[in-house]
């Protein structure tokens, strides 16, 4: 993964931001990278690292992203999903994106198209709502939305929701169709600088319809509260 | 290098025979004060050849060593001590591993002595020397600072001091420097990009659900639901008084912290005039002298009739000159607390180094209102929210005597509309139809008295790069400003408005504008991006004026920050309602949600930079005002 980063995309990066804009210092090339969660999660059996992060590059409008998201359990992957999207600022408060998504775990894996409209709603939700489209007419929809209350200037308490929804069951990665899974967070973190703040919190996921079905059958659990401590930095 | 023939830190004493070893040994006592000083005063140069020569400086302010920009070693850089009625001649060299360059801020002079890169002249590269030489026509308190890349946030700034040719009007025994600044021990790139990363990353006074649950507690869930509402919807922040601030800044009066303090010894019966300069790269102050009143005298350079105040608001880049007489046997503080309250710098003025004088706590950490939204509507709606919780002088409280105060604005506004009925009538008009895609076309209002313009957002205005618009910008005028609306009736301050200025001598030019130019002042502060219009400096066509045309220029405010706009080469002659003493002044604060009109006459050819002297609007909020000869169509 920081191979390909390094390799691959920031050169990548580097060689398109310059030909988009030259001079202009008012609105210079950034790289932001973001852990929005590194954390462990306590379950009954071996207990999951989770991570979610991003990486964007580019200009106050335009940027391209790659959103990875994965769960660990004993260093193997149960989940590992990674996004490259091309980004454009839209309306003030709204970026367009576009660009492809790759499940890597479970296996087998999927490939899908993406577009994605991500920003800040009225009343200061952050909200990413974005729509799939997968080989063999596969389609999936997701909504994200967190919120952010200031408990005091550095200790914030931050709910998450987020809503998966799939047009086709895909027995071979454990997702029936309709309303699949849903996951709600509540962390608490404290920011000792903007850049760092560890958190604790808890994880409720469960599973739906026919993806309920299928988990069942696999002796998965269909609903799972977990306890969660890690940590949120960005540079 | 050009060595001054003394320090003068007091014209007065001078002419009057007193030596300037005396000035020099007041200087030698507060350094060997009890606490005691890190490092010397700026040095003072006078004469009219000058060799300045920038470079880095180790420096500690914080605890930390940092390497700052200095000239001739020295930060702040030296006081020029100028002639009116003389060439200057300096010699600038750069010893910098980058391009650097100096503009004399405030100064007349021709537009390839003025010292923006890309427009007067192609910079400073570093070994080179530039020599400046231009005629000093005016007098007064200016400053310099460099235009290059973030080298003025490093200390690259200093004072100019000019003596008039003509007797001064203002009478006074001893003056000083009161230079203002910020500094941060972080590269100006980094704060730059954090705050695009995070616009809120030096905010650390947001409200919090404390401050939820005690605005519940005193006004109910429903008036506190409807007065969060529309900044909950507009997704702005009520708290976004400042971009960068005491998280990083550590503010400095004349190069000293806030820990050592800057000291001026007077005299008993001393009258002593204070040249305030803001110096800061991002900081508004607010000023005051606890137990002294002070009688502002000169704003931008300009001497204006004196005006009494307790207390002024100065704006990055501006300038103001107060004479004050303090007691023979007391020491005063003098406190510049900055605009979001989250610090302050200080000095001290006494009449001997041991004595010193309490710091007073730093008032409460303002609100913005609706009315910064530039929603005259809404204004009056708060009208109604603040008279009850006006009666408590809690923090809370803050947010109400602001959106009163704001109003108390809005009713000078009427006030004056009344005088001139035609302006009022308009108000009305924009109020009742919204004021969208009408173009600019009455011929303009007379000298003095302000625009009666239509409000026009051009179709630039509308795309991501700006959040949001003033539908019904109110004057400014009378409105102390964001945090200080409601000083008279909380502590009996009075506090300076820009109405209250009168220039001491009577406007030069008085025709009425040829024509009109409207120019909103945009932004997106969650994407922290800057711009004229809609549009950046990186993409902005010139704006062309005639050279000899006279013509207004009415800035709308559609942002939430107060900007303090600079426009090099030709006064901004500031309409505050009086066509015959109209105050002249190179820089001007724009109040969140706000018009300001000013008159200005073209009478310098040139390539002229016109910008926010906020550092980090700058690079977007920029145009070139471009003076040409004529034949060009208005
Ligand atoms: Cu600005």
């Amino acid at each position: 993964m920081k191979h390909f980063y390094r390799y691959v995309v920031l050169p990548a990066l580097l060689l398109w931001a310059t030909q988009v804009y030259a001079g202009g210092n008012d609105d210079p090339f950034l790289v932001m990278g973001k852990v929005d969660q590194l954390e462990l999660r306590q379950t009954e059996g071996d207990d999951p690292v989770a991570f979610e992060g991003q990486l964007w590059a580019g200009h106050d409008l335009n940027k391209l992203w790659l959103k990875v998201d994965s769960e660990r359990v004993d260093g193997d992957y149960e989940e590992l999903e990674l996004q490259a999207l091309y980004s454009r600022a839209v309306t003030p408060f709204w970026n367009l994106q576009v660009g492809a998504r790759r499940d890597i775990k479970p296996e087998p894996d999927r490939n899908w198209a993406v577009l994605t409209l991500q920003g800040l709603a009225p009343y200061q939700f952050e909200v990413e709502a974005s729509l799939f489209v997968g080989e063999s007419g596969r389609t999936a929809l997701r909504l994200v939305s967190e919120y952010e209350m200031l408990l005091t200037q550095r200790l914030i308490l931050s709910p998450e929701v987020e809503l998966n929804v799939y047009g086709h069951n895909d027995p071979d990665t454990g997702v029936g169709s309709g309303l699949a899974d849903v996951q709600a967070g509540l962390r608490l973190r404290y920011e000792m600088r903007r850049e760092f703040a560890p958190y604790i919190g808890l994880n409720w996921q469960k599973r739906y319809g026919n993806s309920a079905d299928l988990a069942a059958a696999e002796g998965d659990d269909i609903e799972d509260l977990q306890f969660v401590v890690g940590l949120r930095m960005w540079f | 290098m050009n060595t001054p023939a003394f320090p003068r830190l007091s014209r007065r004493r001078f002419v009057t025979g007193a030596s300037a070893g005396l000035a020099l040994a007041g200087l030698g006592l507060s350094l060997t004060s009890p606490k005691a000083q890190a490092k010397a005063l700026p040095p003072v140069l006078s004469g009219n050849q000058f060799d300045l020569s920038i470079g880095y400086l180790p420096v500690n302010f914080t605890g930390a060593d940092r390497s700052a920009t200095a000239v001739n070693g020295s930060v702040p850089a030296p006081i020029l001590r100028w002639k009116e009625g003389e060439r200057v001649t300096l010699r600038v060299t750069n010893h910098l591993a980058h391009d650097s360059s100096i503009h004399w801020h405030g100064m007349i002079l021709p537009s390839n002595m003025d010292g923006v890169p890309g427009l007067s002249f192609r910079g400073i590269a570093p070994g080179e020397t530039y020599e400046y030489q231009f005629e000093v026509n005016q007098n007064g308190t200016y400053w310099y600072h460099s235009h290059s890349g973030w080298q003025e946030q490093t200390g690259l700034y200093g004072a100019i001091v000019i003596e008039p040719k003509d007797p001064d009007p203002v009478a006074y025994d001893r003056d000083y420097v009161v230079l203002l600044s910020d500094w941060t021990d972080e590269d100006p790139g980094d704060v730059y990009a954090k705050l695009k990363k995070m616009s809120h990353y030096y905010n650390f006074q947001e409200r919090t659900v404390a401050d939820l649950w005690r605005d519940i507690k005193e006004k109910g869930v429903a008036r506190t639901w409807n007065e969060r509402q529309m900044w909950n919807a507009m997704r702005m922040k009520q708290s976004d008084i400042a971009d960068v601030t005491g998280y990083t800044y550590t503010f400095l009066m004349n190069g000293e912290t806030p820990d050592s303090g800057w000291t001026g010894v007077f005299k008993r019966g001393e009258k002593v005039r204070l040249r305030f300069i803001n110096g800061a790269a991002m900081t508004l102050f607010d000023i005051r002298i606890p137990g002294l009143k002070m009688t502002v005298v000169a704003s931008d350079g300009q001497n204006i009739e004196p005006v009494s105040v307790d207390e002024f608001r100065i704006g990055v880049a501006e300038t103001y000159d107060v004479v004050v007489e303090p007691s023979g046997d007391q020491a005063y503080t003098v406190f510049a607390q900055s605009m979001d309250r989250s610090g302050y710098a200080r000095g001290t003025l006494t009449p001997d180094p041991s004595l010193t004088a309490e710091i007073p706590d730093m008032d409460y950490r303002p609100l913005l209102s609706h009315g910064d939204m530039g929603m005259a509507a809404m204004a009056g709606m708060d009208h109604g929210g603040s008279a009850a919780g006006h009666g408590n002088h809690s923090q809370h409280a803050a947010s109400g005597g602001d959106h009163s105060g704001h109003n108390m604005g809005g009713m000078h506004h009427s006030m004056t509309g009344m005088d001139h009925g035609k302006h009022s009538m308009k108000g009305m008009d924009h109020r009742r139809h919204g004021m969208h895609a009408s173009s600019v076309s009455d011929k303009p209002g007379p000298a003095g008295f302000g625009s009666r313009a239509e409000i026009h957002h051009a179709p630039s205005e509308f795309g991501p790069q700006v959040d949001m618009r003033a539908e019904a910008p109110q004057s400014g005028l009378h409105d102390p400003g964001v945090g200080l609306r409601d000083h008279a009736q909380r502590y009996g301050r009075k506090v300076l408005r820009y109405g209250d200025i009168r220039n001491l001598y009577p406007t030069l030019d008085r025709r009425d504008p040829e024509r009109e130019i409207q120019i909103h002042l945009t932004g997106n502060m969650a994407r922290y991006m800057w711009s004229l219009d809609g549009i950046r400096f990186a993409d902005a066509e010139p704006i062309r004026l005639t050279y000899g045309e006279r013509v207004r220029i009415t800035l709308v405010n559609d942002t939430m920050m107060t900007h303090p706009i600079h426009l090099h080469g030709l006064w901004s002659e500031l309409e505050t309602g009086d066509p015959a003493a109209i105050p002249r002044k190179h820089t001007l604060l724009v109040q969140p949600g706000t018009k300001i009109s000013y008159l200005v006459t073209a009478d310098a050819l040139g390539r002229w930079a016109y910008h926010c002297h906020l550092m980090y609007h700058m690079p977007g909020m920029m145009r070139e005002v471009r003076v040409e000869q004529g034949g060009r169509g208005v």
